[in-house]
């Protein structure tokens, strides 16, 4: 499903340059549900921000189901974003002046899909993360274990090919975190393909790969066995 | 252009404007204020416009008026300050060495520009009105509106010096009970009894004359006050290809010559010519309309440079979420038209209200001076005027979105999203 081959990507702060990630190769097979592990600074914000489209790598291969992603203009890495992948960041993101379900059909609309449709599809997926009687409500009124529920019923409805998830659990208190990863895991287990970027052991032990970063390379990438979050959640 | 009639883009756009509800009020108002300063500017010249025209519709544009004063000069054996006065005789004169004039009307009154106005009587009821004495040309001169059943003085009148006498709404309205026919009604002027034959319509404004002047035969006035050939002024028209400016001084000369006055006296006679009087005033409600413009589009424009301002603090107060769009696939031109027609759309809202706004303005303003004496009637603005400031206004309100539209693609998706 994703493919990386030699990624490098240095930012230019002033007159020296900062080597972020120093030769990346890394593969993901669908179904995966791969955690990304690292310090701060490690680099790993930078290579989910690369795997996003959001930034673009100074050299290396990135293939994303068999689409090479290089060189796109910004129209194109933004119906490239649209098709194939799903965002859940830490702060949520979501569009505070619009409701929930608006919020989740938002994708669609880029995806041109008409407001019916919209409205349903968006709403399904809220009652897929149990929030369906709150479909109406602004983010503002919504906890904020609800609103990264809400925002992976976002990443969800487009139908991506690959989840990308931004420290999901990262303003979240560990119960509402557990709450959020066994959501994950349970999407995962629907067959999609799932990146989370954590510094948190116990969230990464819940996925079913480690991948350490050091210093802008891949020290460790291990096959783990997942916990389930649902043991943690009464 | 596909996007433009989209129902999904305006649900979109009206989302996030109505959402902002602050926002979106502060940023009409300046618009608003602009196309309703315009409308109410330029409603109010054209009604001054209107009111001026109204105020001369009722006398020839290409009129004068010509009255004798004393000459300042010596001359051909007289000494200065001797007093003149015009002569019927002066009129035929007139007529002959002149051929711009088309009309000219000798008048009498008393009780106009000094004397006492007659005393009326009828029955118990008294008043005091200003008296003229008329010829029937004066009405191709000066329109007088004559009610029903009614004339004004004719041939036959001058001819045998009938006493009859044509009053005003006023007269009849003091002298007359409501609902007696005063056609055909006998009242005494200044002791002698006149028969009405009609009464005329008062239209305010037109100079001197008000709605309880009487109108008698010429010959009538000259018996009864013992005028003999003197008369106290002229109206004269001139034809209306003429030089009305030219004719006056004609007029001057022509009678500085009769009276042996020194032809360069300005003080012997003294003159009135509506025409230049009309056209000054036109000339000042043109410039008034040009100002009106001027200003107007220039709050127009300040008020869509106010919806680009507040846009483009919008979108940075956007950024984070314009980069969730874009995160979730809205492409830089999604990003930038729904700016833009965000922008075209408050700015369109803002100037149909301002309109409105206006246009009720205009209208509660013209019905309070609707019954008082002023220059103001039918204000209204040219639907080309309103349907220009309206196309400007579009026009300017998609090139101020483009600023803010093209900050908001510049930023880029991950520098938006990182934004806190």
């Amino acid at each position: 499903m994703i493919e990386i081959k030699d990624l490098h990507k240095s930012y230019k702060m002033g007159s020296n340059s900062l080597h972020v990630l120093k030769g990346i190769n890394f593969t993901a097979e669908d179904g995966e549900l791969v955690a990304i592990m690292g310090s701060s600074g490690s680099g790993k914000s930078t290579l989910l921000n690369i795997l996003g489209m959001l930034d673009e790598a100074d050299s290396g291969e990135y293939t994303l189901d068999n689409v090479p992603i290089k060189n796109l203009s910004e129209t194109k890495a933004a119906q490239y974003r649209n098709k194939f992948l799903g965002f859940i960041f830490q702060s949520f993101n979501l569009i505070n002046y619009k409701s929930a379900m608006e919020n989740v059909a938002l994708p669609l609309y880029y995806q041109k899909v008409g407001r019916k449709e919209r409205q349903e599809k968006a709403l399904n997926y809220l009652e897929r993360v149990g929030l369906k009687e709150w479909a109406t409500h602004l983010p503002n009124e919504l906890s904020g274990g609800q609103k990264q529920r809400v925002a992976i019923a976002r990443a969800m409805a487009a139908e991506p090919k690959v989840l990308l998830a931004d420290e999901p659990t990262g303003a979240l208190d560990s119960k509402t975190s557990y709450e959020v990863m066994d959501l994950i895991q349970k999407i995962n287990d629907e067959g999609n393909t799932i990146l989370v970027v954590t510094h948190e052991e116990d969230i990464a032990h819940m996925c079913k790969r480690i991948v350490h970063l050091r210093d802008g390379v891949i020290v460790e990438d291990k096959k783990v066995k997942q916990v389930r979050a649902a043991e943690y959640v009464q | 252009m596909r996007i433009l009639f989209d129902r999904n883009t305006w649900q979109e756009i009206f989302g996030s404007i109505s959402k902002n509800k602050i926002r979106t009020v502060i940023t009409i108002i300046g618009v608003l204020w602009g196309i309703f300063v315009y409308i109410g500017m330029s409603g109010a010249a054209k009604g001054l416009d209107n009111g001026f025209e109204r105020q001369f519709e009722t006398v020839a544009m290409n009129s004068l008026f010509a009255w004798a004063q004393s000459t300042s000069k010596p001359y051909d054996g007289f000494k200065t300050g001797r007093q003149l006065r015009l002569e019927l005789s002066d009129v035929q004169v007139l007529q002959n060495r002149i051929p711009e004039i088309q009309f000219i009307a000798p008048r009498n009154a008393k009780g106009v520009f000094g004397g006492d106005p007659a005393l009326i009587v009828r029955g118990q009821k008294s008043s005091n009105f200003a008296v003229y004495g008329d010829f029937p040309v004066f009405t191709k001169i000066a329109t007088k509106k004559i009610y029903d059943n009614g004339r004004f003085i004719n041939k036959d009148d001058i001819e045998q010096a009938r006493k009859v006498c044509v009053i005003g709404e006023r007269t009849r309205k003091e002298l007359f009970e409501e609902d007696e026919e005063p056609i055909g009604g006998y009242i005494r002027i200044d002791n002698i009894y006149f028969q009405v034959v009609g009464v005329h319509k008062y239209v305010p404004g037109g100079g001197f004359e008000t709605d309880g002047d009487i109108y008698i035969p010429f010959s009538t006035y000259k018996k009864l006050y013992n005028t003999g050939e003197y008369i106290d002024w002229l109206t004269i028209a001139a034809y209306d290809d003429a030089d009305v400016v030219q004719v006056e001084e004609d007029v001057k000369s022509v009678l500085k010559s009769i009276h042996r006055v020194d032809p360069t006296d300005e003080r012997a006679f003294g003159s009135f010519n509506l025409g230049e009087i009309f056209n000054r005033i036109m000339g000042f409600s043109k410039g008034l309309t040009f100002l009106s413009l001027v200003i107007g589009i220039a709050t127009i424009l300040a008020g869509v440079i106010g919806i680009g301002n507040i846009l483009l603090i919008s979108v940075k107060e956007r950024t984070k979420e314009l980069g969730v769009r874009r995160a979730l696939g809205a492409t830089p031109k999604e990003v930038r038209s729904q700016i833009i027609l965000e922008s075209v759309f408050l700015t369109f809202i803002a100037g149909v209200m301002g309109i409105i706004l206006g246009a009720l303005t205009l209208s509660a303003v013209n019905n309070l001076t609707k019954d008082i004496d002023f220059p103001y009637t039918n204000p209204t603005v040219p639907i080309p005027y309103v349907l220009g400031a309206m196309v400007l206004m579009i026009v300017l309100g998609t090139l101020i979105g483009l600023i803010p539209a093209q900050r908001a693609v510049s930023i880029r998706p991950i520098d938006a999203l990182r934004e806190e």
